[in-house]
């Protein structure tokens, strides 16, 4: 299935991106992980730490819906994988994300802007294991 | 106040996923498969967040400490170990595999997708097994 190229509107999600992760930084002097924060809230030792999680995860969930409010348009949300495989790759990446300390947004956002050595190793790593993964479903089994 | 803050940050990095197009599998698999239908948009939206967090973190790191109070809690880390390597090695085939990353599947359960319920559940999953393997490992090796 073919995407449209959408350098702008993809540079300037970007741009929003990295003023979340900033902003949080100001705020609360914390890196914006989203798994850490997921895993923060889901395993959450008290309340202090489990609230301002849950706000912002609250936060993050009302965006399309503000999105929606301001265009008349709900983000596109195209699943051309089944939901087997929605499964098998979400613990992987549950399990992977936690054994490496990081994902897109904590190792490819705020650690590479840091310029930590972990999150120059992490990066290259996931960005190659997640190519050479859709390489062989998409062109050596063909799915 | 805290709490109304750490909500708008999740909702200004939730519009960001949204607009970037990171909350659709079909345009995130598109951008590993150069061999196929690639799609490069994404690279803009790393560069964007990039940019950002790049000035904005150092700009923020003036200060002597976060707006509501704390510290910067920041990641010191050096170590390249086999944890690091092997779990961003498995993070990235779960995110080849389904087509979601945590910090995309967050913002996207507010388009009421079901498969982003799915996918959130099985990282919960995920989560959950890391936990256990370290619990049974660390109870194996006393320290």
């Amino acid at each position: 299935m073919e995407t449209a190229f959408t350098p702008f509107a993809s540079l300037g999600g970007g741009l929003a991106i990295g003023l979340g992760a900033v902003m949080l930084m100001l705020g609360l002097g914390r890196i914006l992980g989203a798994t850490g924060i997921m895993s923060g809230l889901v395993f959450a030792q008290n309340r202090a730490e489990a609230s301002w999680r849950a706000a912002m995860i609250l936060g993050m969930i009302a965006a399309p819906g503000v999105i929606f409010l301001l265009s008349g348009t709900m983000p596109a949300v195209d699943v051309p994988v089944s939901p087997t495989m929605i499964v098998i790759g979400g613990i992987i990446v549950g399990f992977g994300a936690s054994l490496g300390s990081g994902c897109t947004s904590g190792h490819g956002v705020c650690g590479l802007s840091r310029f930590s050595i972990r999150s120059l190793v992490a990066v290259p790593t996931f960005m190659a294991t997640a190519g050479i993964t859709v390489f062989i479903i998409r062109h050596m089994f063909g799915a | 106040m805290k709490l109304i803050f750490a909500g708008l940050t999740g909702l200004v990095f939730g519009i960001g996923i949204a607009l970037s197009g990171m909350m659709n599998p079909a345009k995130v698999l598109n951008f590993f498969d150069i061999a196929g239908t690639w799609d490069p948009s994404l690279a803009f939206v790393m560069g964007g967040a990039l940019v950002v967090t790049g000035i904005g973190y150092r700009a923020v790191w003036r200060r002597a400490q976060p707006l509501f109070g704390g510290t910067f809690q920041v990641p010191n880390a050096t170590n390249i170990d086999p944890k690091l390597v092997g779990g961003s090695a498995l993070f990235g085939i779960g995110w080849g595999i389904a087509g979601f990353c945590p910090g995309a599947a967050i913002p996207a359960l507010g388009t009421g997708h079901w498969e982003v319920v799915l996918f959130i559940a099985a990282v919960v999953v995920g989560l959950a097994l890391r936990r256990l393997m370290t619990r049974m490992t660390t109870a194996a090796v006393p320290q």
